[in-house]
């Protein structure tokens, strides 16, 4: 069976970890970074990338993940789990992983109350899909080898650059698995390939 | 496109889960707590052993508080409107802020009536003792729940209380027969179709965090051990000896609440942690737990 991490320092883990499993892959919280070796691809959930940062630094995650993304296996950013992928952020000297050749703004769509919904089409992926935004972050600007699956108002909110996923918005909080489950289809071509 | 669903609101709070959110009163604070890994920060203008000892009224903190901790950091800016308040709510709406406490810790404006939380944009969060209180405030429309504990004691005893009541009654509803759910809703002043959705997801519909009280790292590390998805620390971070090295060693503690070593390792010479209050030697009016309906 396809074992799915998902990195547990902060954040909305319980639900990446549910709609995994609705997808028929098994979930692993990952809590330390010896556990990355267990699985076949990395889900980095919604959170505050500051505080996700801090703790990755921490517990001297970063070489690992750095590691992980060379190593082949996939890896799905959601909202601060994108931000930890992009090779840029908007106004930060530094990226965090930053393996995805994407710009990323945080928070650009406004606080909280500027939070929304919205349905998108998510480019071979689903039609009609909800997401919900919260204090998103958008792609700013993408690489040539970057295919943008979904853009909400002109923006850029779900990309794919070979082995790396990235949305804005949270699909983990609904009840639909569409893009959880092109992921772990993700994953499953990559092991094709590995082996 | 649709702002304030209930999705985005309890969202909201399913990204903060695991984390710490710290009361602060000024941009520095804010930035100590931001930069020891807090998910949000409580802007006030008095901690709760402050606002205890000051006595008098307690109301919303100054918008100009509110506004210099939102213009310090990225992470989400809470902050505290009286219980039935609604003007205070408002204008923390208006400002920005990113959430807002319905809290027992200010003086209540309304001893009757909670807000009506589902006609505001912005999320809530609200204190409980029991589970038919919790239900109450979700019927309200809150998205989040704490703990009341005992705010300013630096006591854990009436937190711990609290969780443990709350989980119990929610494993009471899950075990129940749905023909026994009526009599439950009256028994404990809940919203019977609450009761039905707690029974059918086996939880609670928002997250839970624990709240009043939390003074060491072991104490939010026990808050998470009893089943809270986060901490809300108040006065315990910026009235202890060394708050940065504090608040740091509060976000570790909760993120590994099970790696007992580590806990001992990082709570090892933190300083003098602020001093606690006998929850017996409080009179009765002096509780602030007591506040709500």
């Amino acid at each position: 069976m396809i074992k799915v991490g998902v990195l547990g320092l902060q954040g909305a883990v319980r639900e990446h970890v549910l709609s995994v499993e609705a997808c028929g892959a098994e979930a692993v919280v990952i809590k330390r970074k010896g556990q990355l070796d267990e699985v076949d691809g990395l889900i980095l959930p919604g959170g505050e990338s500051t505080t996700m940062r801090r703790l990755i630094d921490k517990y001297d995650f970063m070489d690992s993940l750095k590691e992980f993304a060379q190593s082949g296996k996939p890896m799905f950013g959601t909202c601060a789990g994108l931000i930890l992928l992009a090779n840029n952020i908007i106004g930060y000297d530094e990226p965090h992983i930053g393996v995805m050749d994407v710009h990323v703004e945080r928070n650009s769509f406004g606080r909280q109350r500027e939070s929304f919904e919205a349905d998108l089409d998510i480019a071979g992926v689903a039609e009609d899909f909800a997401a919900v935004f919260i204090r998103a972050p958008h792609i700013v600007e993408a690489g040539e080898n970057v295919e943008i699956l979904a853009k909400h108002n002109g923006r850029i909110v779900a990309a794919r650059e070979g082995r790396f996923l990235g949305c804005s918005f949270h699909p983990e909080l609904t009840d639909d698995h569409r893009l959880t489950g092109y992921f772990v289809e993700m994953i499953k071509e990559s092991k094709q390939l590995i082996v | 496109m649709k702002t304030g669903t209930d999705r985005v609101k309890r969202g909201m709070a399913e990204m903060q889960k695991g984390g710490v959110i710290m009361d602060v009163v000024n941009a520095e604070q804010a930035k100590i707590a931001e930069e020891a890994g807090a998910v949000a920060v409580m802007a006030l203008e008095r901690v709760p052993s402050d606002i205890r000892a000051a006595g008098g009224v307690a109301r919303m903190a100054d918008p100009r508080i509110v506004e210099e901790v939102m213009g310090a950091v990225s992470i989400p800016v809470m902050a505290k409107a009286r219980i039935g308040h609604i003007v205070e709510a408002r204008l923390l709406e208006a400002m920005g802020a990113d959430y807002i406490d319905e809290s027992e810790v200010l003086t209540p404006a309304d001893e009757e009536y909670h807000l009506n939380k589902r006609d505001y944009t912005v999320p809530f969060v609200c204190g409980c003792r029991d589970l038919g209180e919790a239900a109450r405030r979700i019927g309200e429309g809150a998205s989040m729940l704490r703990t009341k504990g005992e705010p300013g004691t630096g006591n854990i005893v009436e937190a711990v209380r609290h969780i443990r009541k709350v989980n119990a009654q929610v494993r009471k509803v899950v075990g129940m027969n749905e023909d026994e759910l009526m009599t439950e809703a009256k028994l404990l002043g809940a919203p019977y179709e609450l009761l039905l959705e707690i029974k059918s997801h086996g939880r609670l519909p928002v997250v839970n965090f624990a709240a009043g009280g939390v003074a060491t790292p072991a104490d939010a590390a026990l808050m998470m051990e009893l089943g809270a998805d986060g901490v809300f620390v108040g006065s315990g971070i910026f009235k202890s000896e060394n708050p940065a090295k504090f608040a740091r060693a509060i976000v570790e503690a909760t993120t590994h609440y099970q790696d007992y070593k580590l806990i001992a390792e990082l709570s090892k010479e933190l300083g003098t942690p602020m001093k606690g209050i006998e929850i017996s030697s409080l009179a009765p009016e002096a509780r602030m737990q007591e506040r709500g309906w």
